[in-house]
């Protein structure tokens, strides 16, 4: 029963913008710290921590508006834990992002033991008048939740200060060659941790997404490896806001396809398929290697003024 | 606060002391908040594998949990260093597995003593391959070995998970996922050499690997060639070094090493190719390899402490009801001390105010 | 520590070293029972119920009983040796729950031969070793009967784990039913390979809605197809492991609930009584290891009476869910009229059922 008409592309491309929001919003985050000169490897850690506030605080006072502000408080407080170690003890970042990623892990299960089989409050969907009736166009683009486009403005609002702002000017300095930027008379510690906090935010918002919209419920370890898809993708991206945007799609574009390709009953090997989102990210980075976009010069050196 | 030109020896030795004496409060407090004794829950992670009642069992334990950690770490300690970031020895342990398992299993029932030697190269070739694609595609395509490396994980597991569902499945196991269990195949079993001491083949190769690292780094011209790349990478290509190839050799032997950890796995302590057979050893590995500051010495110590704190935890969770999150946590909190103290080897505090440099 | 102490752990080494079996060690009178879990409690399905079991043994002996629990135990070496540590610990009784516990579970009850042991879901079985498992196909044929009687699109989708027995059983099970109660119903079926990932399984379930079914079974344990099928709107969904109560009356009609609380609570007293024996358990709707979660308004009372009264035929023995005639997939005879499938197919099974158009990935 091969049934490829069965598989809708308006409503594929609908469920792609949803089930890519996660990554997107983490990676996003974690693309500004790596574009400052640090590497953190805790964005699982800070998703699923931002996950379990989300979910706490949206269940607590029915707001999964405020769920989701919480959410990228929570994340942002782990990332100081993170930026406490490799700013100011200037610890190695890549141990420090791992064990921060083991002690979200701990903390959210701590947190989430009463949250366990509850339903959190709706987030509404915006159902986007007139704009939201467009054939095709509209139930793609215009009927979703305001965390999609959110997402959207925030990898915008990324791309253009990086590129234009002076803010960003400073942050790419700092990420580039950090003792140049130090003897331009740039605060290089202060810089990195904001964007470190940055980074946290925007992986809670990428957790509380999962918690209150994808899934919505709270599991232990519900996360399951979205914050390392998020990370990969920000090298996917060559540390460029836009192919974020590309990769998150392409990424969430290939599970979510061949979910439906099964449904469908394409007789393709199921195990094959379900290796496909990772096997297709890597040959696209190969097919788009033309491109020698390199990571920031001074990405995950230890800074410190005496030197 | 300011560098000091030679790490002090004296902090070096002290300060992961300090590090653990400084987790014992914070993890006490963490466990009193839970409503545990916290002294006792402390004395249960530390004490208890190495001294308490059944430290006999857990001592030998000790070494089965270390061994694959320090065996992988010392791979991949060799690429950090010369800054080839391989994260994926995960998916290479698995491969290791899969090909070490799979001549195993092929073999069967025959009784020969060629089989296990054949074993562990299939095994060591299998992590190698593995960890070589995203080596060729670099020097190939340019392509980074973090993102290339992470998504062979996951293509590894869903390979592991065919192989126990399909081909490696046991013929005689009820239809259930899961090969047939080597344990019980002499040939192919990596039995413990000396009954009880969890000194099994993977303990020897560890060893052998940190004695092989040491020398390597210090000795051999190859060891110097990837210090100096991971400091001064200009410096070393003047110097005749082809960063590339360096890193292929990098990626290929931690590969390799992740793949011996997992046939050495999956032949001795695990016993079968299962849909679960991989736990997490490589990536405990990457933090084991900093945590022993990329040094093989350091690093055995890192694998054996951070096998204690597994034990520990495991005891402490059965034995006073810790949930395995606070124990998460409290290993968390262990590594963040560990790293922090560092500061106290390669810098030290200055009362006087040093001379504005900007 | 005592001279007494240091004394057995002393035997308990020489014991161990030479391979040879150790004594349980019963330092008072309260019956220690150990669970090993595969997964974190909080994961709200699997591993959940079992604690709850585990809960209500504590409940029901107070302070005869003391319980000790590990959870997140993967398999191979560390279950073996958390095994290991609850026995030397002193447990009297070790329920292990996951079928990949199996050879650890073996080997470690073959060095404390006084420790009792129960396996969940395996086969294998020794006089200090049990194995207990459900029949959770039971609950499927429900499902089944119910969801050929809603479909209007004659659409239903599985979301299904890992192509396993287990879970190829239930796939049967509800197909047979469904056909039965709707001859025009077809299955699509996704395979997540994966135990867990909610995530996931919400992808799984909206595909399927798309793909026009309007019944969605799961034999995954998080509530995300549940909320997928709520967002679709007019998606029947079923409850797995728990309840899910908190997506009644609808999408969430029924569910099929693990009950372990008897089984572990009966186990419990047998070892306290010293009347535990060996045995191989695969109990269903019946003795109630597996419960049907309450069926409501959103089901036509019509159906709903079917579905009760099928449980009970199903409970009372009188019938049974594999019952001829059946074929299987590739036409080939399996089942002549009147003749019911014998355990041992049933717990290998590893073909599907004649109707079904799909592929068990291999």
């Amino acid at each position: 029963m091969m049934d490829l008409s069965s598989i809708s592309p308006i409503l594929l491309l609908a469920s792609i913008m949803a089930a890519s929001t996660p990554i997107l919003l983490a990676a996003i985050g974690e693309l500004v710290v790596e574009r400052a000169g640090v590497l953190n490897l805790g964005v699982e850690g800070m998703m699923i921590t931002g996950a379990i506030c989300g979910f706490a605080i949206a269940v607590n006072t029915g707001s999964p508006a405020l769920g989701f502000l919480v959410a990228a408080l929570g994340g942002a407080g782990l990332s100081l834990l993170f930026a406490l170690l490799t700013q100011v003890a200037l610890a190695n970042q890549v141990a420090s992002g791992l064990a921060l990623t083991l002690f979200g892990l701990g903390l959210s299960a701590l947190l989430g033991q009463g949250y366990v089989g509850i339903k959190p409050p709706p987030t509404p969907r915006l159902d986007i008048p007139v704009l939201g009736d467009i054939p095709f166009l509209g139930p793609v683009l215009f009927s979703h939740d305001l965390m999609v486009y959110l997402a959207l403005a925030l990898v915008t609002a990324v791309w253009a200060g990086l590129k234009y702002s002076r803010a960003g000017l400073v942050l790419r300095a700092v990420g580039e060659n950090h003792d140049a930027a130090h003897a331009l008379g740039y605060k290089v510690v202060r810089v990195r941790v904001l964007a470190i906090a940055f980074g946290g935010a925007c992986a809670g918002l990428g957790g509380a997404y999962l918690s209150l919209v994808r899934v919505p419920q709270w599991t232990e370890g519900m996360t399951a490896g979205a914050g390392w898809i998020a990370l990969a993708l920000v090298v996917f991206a060559s540390w460029k806001a836009g192919r974020v945007l590309l990769g998150a799609w392409l990424f969430g574009g290939v599970s979510v396809l061949q979910l439906n390709l099964q449904a469908a009953g394409v007789a393709l090997p199921v195990e094959y398929l379900s290796m496909s989102p990772y096997l297709i990210t890597i040959l696209v980075l190969v097919i788009m290697s033309a491109d020698r976009s390199r990571a920031p010069a001074s990405l995950a050196r230890i800074f410190h003024a005496s030197q | 606060m300011e560098k000091r030109p030679q790490p002090s020896r004296r902090w070096l030795y002290l300060s992961p002391l300090l590090a653990v004496v400084v987790t014992m409060l914070a993890g006490g407090a963490l466990f009193a908040a839970l409503g545990k004794n916290p002294v006792e829950a402390i004395a249960t992670i530390f004490w208890e594998p190495l001294f308490g009642e059944f430290a006999f069992y857990y001592r030998p334990q000790l070494l089965v949990k270390g061994a694959p950690l320090v065996l992988i770490a010392i791979g991949l300690s060799l690429g950090f260093r010369a800054g080839v970031w391989n994260i994926g020895a995960e998916g290479q342990y698995i491969i290791g597995a899969l090909a070490g398992a799979g001549v195993g299993l092929a073999f069967f029932p025959l009784d020969a003593w060629f089989i296990f030697p054949l074993m562990v190269i299939a095994g060591a070739l299998g992590g190698l391959a593995w960890g070589m694609i995203p080596g060729l595609l670099k020097l190939r395509f340019g392509t980074n070995e973090i993102l290339v490396s992470l998504m062979l994980v996951y293509v590894a597991e869903k390979l592991l998970a065919a192989m126990a569902l399909g081909p490696m499945k046991n013929p005689e196991g009820m239809g259930f996922p899961g090969s047939r269990n080597l344990q019980q195949y002499p040939s192919a079993h990596n039995a413990d050499l000396i009954a009880d001491t969890g000194m099994h083949w993977g303990v020897v190769a560890a060893l052998i690997a940190v004695i092989f690292a040491y020398i390597l780094l210090g000795r051999h011209v190859l060891g110097y060639q990837i210090r100096l790349t991971g400091q001064a990478p200009r410096a070393a290509r003047f110097a005749g070094v082809n960063p590339a190839r360096l890193a292929l050799f990098c990626l290929g032997i931690s590969g390799a090493l992740a793949g011996l950890a997992g046939m050495f796995e999956v032949s001795g302590p695990a016993g079968q190719v299962s849909i679960d057979f991989n736990v997490g050893y490589g990536f405990t590995a990457i933090i084991v390899a900093f945590l022993g500051r990329l040094h093989p010495f350091g690093i055995a110590l890192a694998g054996l402490l951070m096998a204690l704190t597994y034990i520990g935890g495991e005891i402490a969770q059965s034995n006073l009801g810790l949930p395995s999150a606070a124990i998460q946590m409290f290993q968390g909190m262990l590594l963040f001390f560990l790293l922090a103290v560092d500061l106290l080897t390669n810098y030290r505090l200055r009362l006087t105010p040093r001379p504005e440099t900007a | 520590m005592t001279l007494k102490t240091i004394l057995t752990g002393a035997t308990v080494a020489l014991g161990l070293a030479a391979g040879a079996v150790i004594p349980a060690q019963a330092q008072d009178d309260k019956t220690k029972v150990g669970f090993i879990y595969v997964g974190p409690i909080g994961d709200g399905g699997w591993t959940y119920e079992h604690n709850e079991g585990r809960l209500a043994v504590e409940e029901h002996f107070g302070d005869q009983v003391e319980t000790v629990y590990q959870e997140s135990v993967p398999e191979g070496a560390d279950a073996t040796r958390a095994i290991t540590q609850m026995a030397l610990n002193g447990a009297d009784l070790i329920f292990t729950t996951s079928f990949g516990y199996m050879d650890a579970t073996l080997a470690v009850a073959e060095k404390f031969p006084d420790v009792k042991f129960e396996h969940a879901t395996g086969y294998k079985t020794a006089p200090n070793l049990s194995t207990y498992s459900a029949r959770f196909y039971e609950g499927r044929a429900i499902q089944g009967h119910i969801a050929g009687k809603m479909t209007e699109s004659n659409i239903v989708g599985y979301i299904a784990s890992y192509p396993i027995p287990e879970v190829i059983r239930g796939i049967n099970a509800a197909f047979i039913h469904a056909r039965k109660a709707n001859p025009e119903v077809e299955f699509k079926i996704i395979w997540a390979y994966t135990w867990f990932d909610p995530a996931k399984e919400a992808d799984a379930a909206t595909a399927l809605i798309e793909q026009g079914a309007d019944v969605i079974l799961q034999h995954t344990d998080s509530t995300a197809p549940q909320a997928a099928a709520e967002k679709a709107g007019g998606v029947v969904t079923f409850g797995q492991a728990s309840d899910m109560a908190e997506y009644k009356p609808f999408p969430r009609v029924s569910s099929i609930i693990d009950d372990w609380k008897p089984y572990y609570i009966a186990r419990t007293q047998a070892v306290i009584d010293g009347t535990w024996e060996s045995h191989q358990v695969w109990d269903g709707i019946g003795p109630g290891m597996v419960a049907i979660g309450e069926i409501t308004d959103a089901v036509p009372a019509e159906v709903k009476q079917e579905a009760l009264a099928l449980k009970d035929a199903i409970a009372s023995g009188e019938y049974h869910p594999f019952t001829g005639p059946l074929k299987k997939q590739d036409g080939s005879d399996w089942l002549a009229e009147g003749e019911t499938a014998d355990d041992g197919t049933l717990l290998g099974m590893d073909f599907y059922v004649e109707g079904l158009d799909a592929d068990i990935p291999q």
